[in-house]
């Protein structure tokens, strides 16, 4: 599994022009796998300018590796072809399932953390990583309904992920912190509890207050409770690739760069103070 | 329950909002299923308002959400990319307008459009690549990213107009049924509409009809000298499209 350490941010269409220019003061950014798994146009042949200034990761959102009835073979494909064309820093997908029996729901719906569940994501990912070849990052998901008691927690399930079939961890803070919120566990119990050898990544996010719960909505500023949480969970974890995930009302580049300064800082500091 | 069991549950609940199927995922569920169904609807809404512009503007927004709302139950989504959401509407909308055909024409224009755009790559010869043709065999290969569609009204001239940010002529029935051609040249969508004489001249090339037989077929219609001279015509038409990628 490729280590790498650095600071990103997700390739937004508003964007484009100043990545392409190639001065952005960034280590990597991340795409949305399937805004790129096309078969061709303009999507794809920027997407190759942007992997000649800058390593890339693939993030997807549609793999679904908690469908019961399987992942999709064309989709896998797909993805395959693009892994082939840009050679990405990780592959990544959620801890989720968005489809079943031919219906597609767009969205990152949640799994109980049963064994049987356990066992189907394993098998899926096993599949995806072989048709892939290479080991896949697994992001933790904001989660909207708590099915305890289950037979594990959110961590002991990735842990398990983890365990049997050889992935990664994409840790999603905003994520922890939002299902923490709506679930009503501790999330510093939660960063300390995941395998901590096992994350390769980390997305930091802003999220909204929603009629009953917290909604993971991308929109604004990384907030202050999830910068804390990224400064405890940073000193525990190995070499990392930090990025500000951004999906709307997405602001001026220069924006989110300063916010991403505030994750170098937090990052300098963790350093000096294990130094 | 099992995880398909809950799987095909949580379908039910986002397609027609199955208060069962919610009750049997769990009371302590509600506020987190109003946000999945939330987000399952607001995300193909989107997906609708981004693919269809003219649409909206040429119908009005009431009547496209409308519309919206309809197809969203009528036909869920079913596959893993957003983008193939938009091919359906257009049927829809012809069922929901059926004595306005230019409202389902305009949309099948915006969604082969998007469709055109995203299409496999090939570079279009040019009519200086046909020095060497052997004009008795030849072949033409036609760009990957080719649709052809029906028209029977004036909506590529009101599609035309809403994307300048024109007002758009009232809608009329051609006096002949037409088609229209929409690709990609370089990366720039493109639409042209054309007659039934030209569409299944088109047709029969892009199925692998020699470029004689196509004459040979003008020839019967038009008589030798209006027949060649049309052939002609729609060769030079297709290479200064794009439309034309390879010659066997």
């Amino acid at each position: 599994m490729t280590v790498f350490a650095g600071f990103g941010l997700g390739l937004r269409r508003p964007h484009y022009d100043e990545f392409l220019a190639g001065r952005v003061a960034v280590d990597f950014v991340e795409v949305i796998s399937e805004n790129f798994m096309v078969d061709g146009g303009r999507p794809r042949r920027i997407l190759r300018d942007i992997r000649a200034l800058y390593p890339v990761a693939l993030h997807g959102v549609s793999m679904s590796i908690g469908s019961a009835d399987g992942i999709d073979g064309f989709y896998l494909a797909r993805l395959r072809s693009l892994v082939d064309a840009i050679d990405p820093l990780f592959v990544s997908d959620h801890l989720s399932w968005t489809r079943i029996e031919g219906f597609s729901s767009h969205d990152l719906l949640p799994l109980p953390y049963t064994e049987e569940a356990l066992a189907i994501v394993c098998a899926n990912i096993d599949r995806a990583q072989d048709a892939l070849g290479r080991a896949m990052l697994i992001e933790n998901p904001s989660t909207y309904i708590d099915f305890a008691p289950a037979d594990m927690t959110e961590c002991e399930f990735l842990t398990q992920v983890c365990a049997r079939t050889g992935c990664g961890l994409l840790l999603d803070v905003n994520n922890v912190f939002v299902s923490a919120s709506n679930h009503g566990f501790d999330p510093v119990a939660y960063l300390d509890a995941l395998p901590h050898d096992r994350v390769r990544q980390i997305h930091l996010a802003g999220h909204s207050q929603g009629t009953d719960l917290l909604i993971d909505t991308h929109d604004r500023p990384v907030p202050q409770s999830v910068w804390d949480l990224y400064a405890h969970v940073l000193p525990r974890l190995g070499a990392v690739a930090t990025m500000i995930e951004r999906d709307d009302d997405i602001p001026p580049l220069a924006d989110l760069l300063t916010e991403l300064d505030g994750a170098r800082r937090i990052a300098g500091r963790t350093l000096r103070e294990t130094a | 329950m099992s995880l398909l069991a809950f799987q095909r549950d949580m379908r039910a609940w986002l397609i027609r909002a199955d208060e069962d199927a919610a009750q049997r995922i769990g009371r302590d569920a509600v506020p987190g299923l109003a946000v999945y169904q939330n987000n399952y609807r607001a995300q193909l809404v989107a997906c609708l308002d981004d693919a269809f512009e003219n649409v909206r503007d040429w119908i009005g927004g009431e009547a496209f959400h409308a519309g919206v709302v309809t197809h969203i139950d009528r036909v869920p989504s079913s596959s893993w990319t957003l983008d193939a959401y938009p091919r359906d509407f257009p049927a829809t909308l012809a069922m929901l307008y059926p004595d306005d055909a230019e409202v389902a024409e305009l949309a099948w224009i915006e969604m082969a459009l998007g469709e055109a755009f995203v299409a496999s790559d090939a570079v279009a010869l040019r009519a200086d690549d046909l020095a060497d043709v052997d004009w008795d065999r030849a072949t033409f290969r036609i760009t990957p990213t080719l649709d052809i569609g029906c028209l029977t009204t004036n909506a590529t001239a009101i599609w035309s107009a809403l994307s300048a940010g024109e007002v758009p002529p009232a809608a009329e029935t051609l006096a002949e049924p037409g088609a229209i051609l929409v690709w990609r040249d370089g990366e720039t969508a493109r639409f042209r509409a054309i007659d039934r004489v030209e569409q299944q001249a088109l047709i029969a090339i892009r199925s692998g009809q020699t470029f004689s037989a196509l004459c040979a077929g003008m020839v019967d219609a038009h008589g030798e000298q209006a027949g060649i001279a049309c052939a002609g015509r729609m060769l030079g038409q297709w290479l200064g499209d794009g439309l034309i990628v390879g010659v066997d």
